[in-house]
C-alpha cells in the first residue's frame, strides 16, 4: 500500500499537506542517491514506466525519464511526433492502448486541460500529470517546496510572490494550492491582462505592482512570459514588461536580503529576469532542477508501493 | 379516422381554458371539445390524469442533416422531438452544407415529408456560407418556406453587416435571429469565465461577449425596425437588456434553454465533462436564477432547447477539443415538470406559453389552439411518470445529454401532428 491517500497524482487536489511532507521527506534520501556515484536503486526494478508527452517538453521530460531510470523502472517515452495521435488517434484510445501492454505507472503532459483524468478513466496505471494544458503541474509545484524548504528550512509563513502570465501557468496552477495547503502565503504579481478571471478562487492575494510588494516576500518566483502568442500581447512590449514585471538587480537590492529567486525554465534573460540575478547566488533555479529528480523519484516511488523515508537506505 | 381524447385536462391559456373535458378530433382537426362526448366510430384514447396541451414547438434544433447524418438526421431528430413532446421543431441552418439558399430549404422541407414525424421549419442563414460576408438569399429561402434566419452557432461579427441583414429581411417580413457571441471577447472560450475557468485551467468566454452582441442587436433591431430574436440567452445581464428592449417597445423576443435554466458552471467538476460543454457556456448560479426569473416574468418569450448532438467519438476528445452543445428535445418538458411545475414556480398555462404558444409567435408560425377548427398538432403529458435519463431514454441517435443519470417527472405520452400520432403510448411512430 502506498504511504500517499491518493492513486493518481493529477493536480494538488489530489495531496494532503501530510502527503506533501512524505514526499518531500522520501525525496530527501533520493536526493542524497542523487549525489552518489553510483545513482541506482532497484526499488521499482520490473515496474514499467511510461512517459506520454504529448506536448513537447525537455526539462521536464529528461527529469522524469532520468527518475525513473535511477529507480531502475523500465521507462518507455511516447513523444506527440512518434505517437499514435499524429495518426488521429484519440487519447482514450492511447490510454487503452497503453493500459493493454500492463504499464504501472504513466506520466502525461498534454496541451489540453484534464488530460490526466482521462488517463485515469482508461487506464489501470498510476498517473502522474507532467502538466496539463494551461491547468496543472503538480510535480513542479512539488520541487519547488522541496527547494524552498531546503533553502528557509521551513514553508510555512513564507511569503512568495509568483510573477508574471499567471493566468496561462500551470506552474503557478500549482504552486497556489500547494503554498496554501503548507501554511505559505502567496501573492500573484501580474499586469490584470496576465491574471486569471477570479485570482480568490485560487487563494492567493493579488498585486499588479511588483515594487509594491517585493519588500515582503522572502521568495520571488518568476514566471516565463511566453513571446510567441497568437492572439494579441498582453502587455505593450518586452521592454515595459521588463522594467514593471522583471527582476532585475535594481529590485533584487530593494528586496529583502535573505530573498530567494525561483524561475521553473527556460528563462528568457533579459525579460523577466536579468542575466545577473540570474546567475547571483540568489536564484536557486539550478537546485530546482536537481531537485526535480529527486522529487520525481520520490512520488513514482510511493505511488508505486513505497515506504515512506528510508527508501533510499 | 376520428379521435375521441377522454377525461383529458385541457390546459391552453389562448383560449382560457383549464378543465377535465373531452376533444374530438377528425380529418387532422379539433372538431369539438366538451363533457361527455362520443364517436360513432374511431378510436378512444383515455387522457385521466393527463394534461393534453397545443402541440410544443422547439425554435432551437440542430438536426444535422444534410452532412453529419451519423450524429442525427430528420428521421431520427423528429422521433426524438415527438419523443420529447414536440409537434415541431425549427432546423437550424449549420448543416453541411449550410442551409443558405432556396434548394437547400426545399431538400430539407422534402426530407421533413418523406421521413419526418413532426413538422420541421427550416431556419436560413443570415450570410452566405454563415461566413457573415455576403447576405444569404433570404428572399429565395422566404419563398422556399424558411420561417426565420440565423447564423446559429457563430454569430454575425460585423455590425454594419447585421444591419444590412435586418434591413434586407424586412422586405419579406422575416425574424432576424441572433447568436449573441462578440467572438473577439469570446475567442478560444470553452466555460463561463469566472470560478470554473480558474478552477480548471481552461479558457473563459465571459458573460460580456454575449451581452454586447445583445445590446448591440437590440440597437439595430431599433435602428431597422427588424423583428429580431435572441438565441439561447444565458446571462443576467443579457435578461436586463431585453427587459429594457421589451419595455421601450421593441420587437424583440428571446429564448433560454434548459441547460441554461436548470444547471450552471458549478456542474463542472474535476471529471471535465464534455456533455456540459455548450455554446454559450453555462453560468453562474445568479444567472441561472436570473434566467429562471425572466422566464416565469415573460422576459424570456420561449424556452428552446439548443439539441445538438454530436457523435460519442467527439465527445470522447479532451474538453477543449470536443465540440459544443448537449441534446435536449427528448428532456426538455420533463425538465419543466421537475424544476418549475412541480415545486409550484410554473403553472401549466405557462408551460404551455413558453413551450407552445411563445414560440410559434415568436417565428411567425401558425398557430394551434384547444379549441374547433383548430389544427390537431397535441401533446399529451402524464406529469406523474417517471422519466430515468439513461443513453436508451433517447430516441436521437446521439446520447450527449448534460443531464444523463437525472430521475425526472413527467412526459409526453402521446403526440398528434396534424391529428396523426408521431408518439403513441411514449413510442415514436415509425
Amino acid at each position: 500500500m502506498s504511504p500517499l491517500a491518493c492513486q493518481h497524482i493529477m493536480t494538488m487536489d489530489d495531496l494532503t499537506a501530510e502527503d506533501i511532507t512524505t514526499i518531500l521527506d522520501t525525496a530527501e534520501s533520493f536526493k542524497e542517491v542523487n549525489e552518489r556515484r553510483i545513482k541506482k536503486l532497484p526499488t521499482l526494478r520490473g515496474r514499467t514506466i511510461i512517459n506520454l508527452f504529448l506536448e513537447p517538453s525537455t526539462r521536464t521530460r529528461m527529469s522524469f525519464e532520468i527518475a525513473a531510470k535511477r529507480l531502475s523502472a523500465d521507462g518507455v517515452n511516447m513523444t506527440a511526433s512518434a505517437s499514435a495521435t499524429v495518426k488521429g488517434e484519440s487519447l482514450r484510445d492511447t490510454a487503452k492502448t497503453l493500459s493493454a501492454m500492463a504499464c504501472d505507472l504513466v506520466v502525461v503532459r498534454h496541451k489540453y486541460a484534464g488530460a490526466p483524468q482521462v488517463l485515469a478513466e482508461c487506464m489501470d496505471a498510476h498517473v502522474i500529470n507532467g502538466g496539463d494544458g494551461m491547468n496543472q503541474h503538480p510535480t513542479q509545484a512539488l520541487l519547488d517546496l522541496f527547494t524552498m524548504r531546503q533553502h528557509t528550512g521551513r514553508l510555512e509563513g513564507l511569503t512568495v510572490g509568483i510573477v508574471g502570465d499567471i493566468c496561462h501557468s500551470r506552474v503557478a496552477g500549482s504552486l497556489v494550492p500547494a503554498l496554501n495547503k503548507m501554511g505559505a502565503t502567496p501573492i500573484i504579481i501580474a499586469p490584470p491582462t496576465l491574471l486569471p478571471a477570479r485570482p480568490d478562487v485560487l487563494g492567493a492575494r493579488v498585486a499588479t505592482s511588483l515594487d509594491a510588494v517585493l519588500p515582503e516576500l522572502d521568495i520571488v518566483y518568476m514566471l516565463r512570459i511566453q513571446m510567441e502568442r497568437a492572439a494579441g500581447m498582453p502587455f505593450p512590449s518586452v521592454r515595459e514588461y521588463a522594467r514593471f514585471y522583471g527582476m532585475n538587480e535594481t529590485r533584487l537590492a530593494a528586496a529583502n536580503p535573505d530573498m530567494l529567486v525561483m524561475h521553473p525554465g527556460p528563462m528568457n534573460r533579459g525579460v523577466e529576469v536579468s542575466s545577473a540575478v540570474a546567475d547571483s547566488p540568489r536564484a536557486i533555479v539550478l537546485d530546482q532542477v536537481n531537485a526535480g529528480v529527486a522529487v520525481r523519484m520520490a512520488v513514482m516511488y510511493l505511488l508505486l508501493g513505497g515506504e515512506s523515508g528510508g527508501a533510499a537506505a | 379516422m376520428a379521435l375521441l381524447l377522454k377525461n383529458g385536462r385541457l390546459v391552453d391559456p389562448e383560449v382560457g381554458l383549464d378543465v377535465v373535458a373531452d376533444m374530438i378530433v377528425r380529418d387532422g382537426r379539433i372538431v369539438e371539445i366538451g363533457e361527455d362526448l362520443t364517436i360513432p366510430k374511431g378510436q378512444t384514447i383515455e387522457c385521466a390524469e393527463k394534461i393534453v396541451v397545443p402541440g410544443l414547438v422547439d425554435l432551437h434544433t440542430h438536426l444535422r442533416e444534410p452532412g453529419r447524418e451519423d450524429k442525427e438526421t430528420v428521421a431520427s431528430g423528429t422521433r426524438a422531438a415527438a419523443h420529447g413532446g414536440f409537434t415541431a421543431v425549427c432546423a437550424m441552418p449549420n448543416t453541411s452544407p449550410i442551409c443558405d439558399t432556396g434548394s437547400k430549404v426545399r431538400f430539407l422541407i422534402e426530407r421533413a415529408a418523406e421521413t419526418g414525424v413532426v413538422r420541421v421549419y427550416p431556419v436560413g442563414s443570415l450570410t452566405a456560407k454563415q461566413e457573415g460576408e455576403a447576405i444569404a438569399e433570404i428572399g429565395d429561402m422566404v419563398a422556399e418556406g424558411a420561417v426565420a434566419f440565423s447564423d446559429d452557432g457563430r454569430g454575425v461579427q460585423d455590425a454594419g453587416m447585421m444591419r444590412r441583414v435586418m434591413d434586407y429581411a424586412k422586405a419579406f417580413d422575416t425574424v432576424v435571429v441572433s447568436h449573441c457571441e462578440d467572438e473577439s471577447l469570446a475567442a478560444g472560450g470553452v466555460v463561463n469565465e469566472g470560478v470554473v475557468s480558474t478552477r480548471l485551467g481552461l479558457a473563459g468566454w465571459p458573460a460580456a461577449a454575449e451581452e454586447i452582441a445583445v445590446a448591440r442587436d437590440i440597437r439595430l433591431a431599433e435602428l431597422t425596425g427588424c423583428r429580431l430574436h435572441l438565441a439561447h440567452l444565458s446571462t443576467a445581464g443579457s435578461v436586463e437588456l431585453v427587459r429594457e428592449a421589451k419595455a421601450a417597445g421593441l420587437a424583440v423576443t428571446a429564448e433560454v434553454t434548459p441547460h441554461h435554466l436548470f444547471l450552471d458552471e458549478d456542474a463542472i467538476g474535476r471529471s471535465y465533462d464534455t456533455n456540459l460543454k455548450m455554446n454559450p457556456p453555462l453560468r453562474t448560479a445568479e444567472d441561472r436564477e436570473a434566467l429562471v426569473e425572466a422566464l416565469l416574468d415573460g422576459t424570456i418569450d420561449c424556452i428552446a432547447t439548443d439539441h445538438a448532438p454530436h457523435a460519442r467519438h467527439e465527445k470522447e476528445l479532451e474538453f477543449e477539443l470536443a465540440p459544443f452543445g448537449t441534446t435536449g428535445l427528448e428532456t426538455a418538458l420533463s425538465l419543466v415538470i421537475t424544476h418549475l411545475v412541480q415545486p409550484g414556480r410554473m403553472a401549466w398555462s405557462d408551460v404551455v406559453r413558453a413551450l407552445a404558444h411563445a414560440p410559434r409567435a415568436a417565428f411567425g408560425l401558425p398557430a394551434v389552439r384547444l379549441e374547433a377548427g383548430s389544427v390537431a398538432d397535441l401533446t399529451i403529458i402524464d406529469p406523474e411518470a417517471k422519466v430515468e435519463v439513461t443513453r436508451e431514454w433517447f430516441a436521437s441517435k446521439s446520447g450527449n445529454s448534460a443531464f444523463l443519470g437525472a430521475t425526472l417527472l413527467g412526459r409526453a405520452t402521446d403526440v398528434l401532428v396534424e391529428g396523426r400520432f408521431a408518439l403513441k403510448n411514449g413510442k415514436a411512430v415509425d
